[in-house]
């Protein structure tokens, strides 16, 4: 049900998922289609360059994980993904970024339709002061979705794919989501963007506020979601990417500050050999 | 393990005495503050003993008897009302256009500039200004609705500055998160934005109508100074000069009519109306800002509900 690398007792601070499926030779994962991607994509504040020229490619139903120290561009890039940058005032995106193959930042492409299909769960939990139900209703409402019955239904799903329902089911409509604690804040906004029916889950830092109980369930929850979606998840926490992820993307900063990647690869490979020098030193604690 | 044991109750360091200062400075501010308003309500009241009663409430003012205050309080509510149905719409459109839409350049910083000018105009000239404007140039003569239009340009830079501080009170992560569920940017402000400001916008509601309320000068040349010494409630025309309901009818409020008693009247209880009416006054806004606060807090919850 849950994978392996969880029980396992953390010895040597980095610990590996399982083995991916095809490692007869080391980077040939098995092509499968990809999900989204980005290719030379620059990300800039107000002309300082955040992100350098960054093309990586994520296969459907995985999970990448992006590592790399603090102002390494991470979340910057995350955001390239929905478009979130755009909120930002004075941030320009070069390159292009795809999801099932269209540029995301054509001019005719509808953010709201991007935002959609890729959903996007936030470093700390940030439910709105509504009740637990109008929090996972928020995005059928703002799309039309006004039936109750249907309604009951999104809200019933989204709940138990971010298993919270047996928690909440008793006090939907009463209790407020702010009046839940860290984790299962955390899980209802996972359900909350659940119930607008992504393809894609964007996850930045989404356990680094939680305590280590809670994490793991929200580990646990990726592990679960990779089967129906692809996941892009942000994290300082190396044991993390090693436990849930299936590739690694590793991003540092240049000399000017800007983030750049470095390597990407399965997981597996990136945390036994890694073949930059860089990565050696961020993932073995010499640097970062 | 040569430093001497320290006490945990020592007591002289300089943080401690700064810190103590400070608290006494700001506790003292605050007392002084409280005393100051407590000992106006409390003149107020004491003077009011015994000429406040439903009676004087709900009675037509005289110039020989112990009058009431009907048409004057009844007035007050009106030109609240008028003043409220302009600036509250257009106030908040404004500061949801300003903290929202607005982008940072020469004419928003010309309007923020403007909106602090006018705010800070003395209201006496706001009055004058009304005067030409709607008493003399639209040959309205003293109208309610001059009055209420005057009172607007006066309250409106308020009204849309506080509106706007308090759209952008609203937490950045609030936005994102709805932004980034697939909401448009008017879903974010109406479902998101605006519920979250409620508490700010009751706020803003309730100083501006405190001016309202309080505004004299503003009046004294645009709804007029004439004691209206009865109202026909009955007459429900909203365009005859002599219905308490038309806007097109000279308006003396509650302030108005103490300024202009303590200032000339002549009739034999004028001490004890203006005293009363004062009272009155204090108590319109009391349980005008009680009222306003419960209604923001239904709104809140209507409105973050669905």
């Amino acid at each position: 049900m849950t994978i392996a690398a969880l029980h396992q007792p953390a010895l040597d601070g980095v610990e590996i998922a399982r083995p991916l499926a095809a490692v007869t030779a080391e980077d040939a994962v098995t092509t499968p289609d990809v999900k989204v991607s980005t290719e030379h994509v620059s990300i800039a504040y107000s002309g300082r360059v955040a992100v350098r020229d960054v093309t990586l490619e994520v296969p459907e139903r995985s999970i990448l994980a992006v590592i790399g120290p603090s102002g390494s561009g991470k979340s910057t890039y995350l955001r390239c993904f929905n478009r979130m940058n755009d909120v930002i005032p004075g941030a320009s995106t070069t390159g292009r970024v795809f999801l099932d193959g269209e540029n995301v930042n054509d001019p005719d492409v509808s953010v709201v339709e991007l935002r959609r299909r890729v959903g996007m769960v936030f470093q700390r939990p940030n439910p709105f002061p509504m009740s637990i139900y109008e929090n996972v209703a928020y995005g059928p409402r703002r799309r039309g979705q006004g039936d109750r019955h249907e309604l009951d239904e999104i809200v019933e799903t989204s709940l138990r794919r971010a298993a919270l329902w047996d928690e909440v089911k008793d006090d939907l409509r009463r209790k407020s989501g702010l009046a839940l604690s860290g984790g299962q804040q955390q899980r209802l906004c996972i359900a909350r963007v659940l119930a607008t029916e992504p393809e894609v889950i964007l996850m930045d830092e989404p356990a680094s506020a939680l305590d280590p109980v809670s994490t793991l369930r929200i580990e646990e929850l990726m592990r679960e979601l990779r089967e129906n979606y692809t996941i892009v998840i942000v994290t300082h926490n190396m044991q993390q990417a090693a436990r849930v992820s299936d590739v690694t993307a590793f991003f540092t900063m240049a000399e000017d500050r800007a983030g750049y990647l470095v390597e990407t690869g399965p997981t597996a490979r990136i945390f036994t050999r890694p073949s930059e020098r860089l990565t050696e030193d961020y993932i073995s604690g010499r640097f970062g | 393990m040569t430093a001497p044991a320290r006490s945990l109750k020592e007591s002289t360091s300089r943080a401690v005495l700064v810190d103590r200062v400070a608290t006494s400075a700001l506790w003292l501010t605050g007392a002084f503050v409280l005393l100051l308003l407590g000992s106006i309500v409390l003149h107020f009241l004491l003077a009011a003993w015994g000429v406040v009663s439903p009676g004087f409430i709900l009675s037509d003012p005289s110039d020989e008897a112990l009058g009431g205050v009907l048409p004057v309080l009844w007035n007050s509510v009106y030109m609240l009302v008028l003043v409220m149905l302009i600036s509250v719409p257009v106030g908040i459109l404004g500061g949801i256009y300003m903290a929202e839409y607005a982008p940072q350049n020469a004419v928003t910083g010309a309007i923020r500039f403007a909106q602090e000018a006018i705010g800070s105009v003395p209201s006496i000239v706001v009055g004058l200004f009304g005067m030409i404007v709607f008493v003399n140039t639209f040959r309205w003569g003293f109208t309610a609705l001059g009055g209420a239009l005057a009172l607007t340009f006066f309250n409106l830079p308020l009204m849309t500055r506080l509106a706007e501080q308090a759209l952008r009170g609203v937490p950045a992560e609030e936005r994102s998160a709805s932004l980034a569920l697939g909401a448009s940017k008017w879903q974010t402000i109406r479902h998101v934005v605006l519920p979250l400001a409620i508490p700010g916008l009751i706020t803003a509601v309730i100083l501006t109508a405190g001016r309202v309320f309080g505004e004299a000068a503003v009046l004294l040349f645009t709804s007029g100074i004439g004691t209206p010494y009865h109202y026909d409630f009955a007459n429900l025309s909203l365009t005859d000069p002599a219905s308490p309901w038309s806007p097109f009818r000279p308006a003396t409020t509650l302030s108005v009519y103490i300024w202009k008693l303590n200032s000339e009247g002549l009739g034999a209880h004028v001490r004890e109306v203006v005293d009363g009416s004062a009272a009155v006054l204090i108590a319109l806004v009391f349980f005008f800002n009680l009222g306003a606060r419960g209604i923001g807090r239904l709104l809140t919850k209507r409105l973050t509900a669905s």
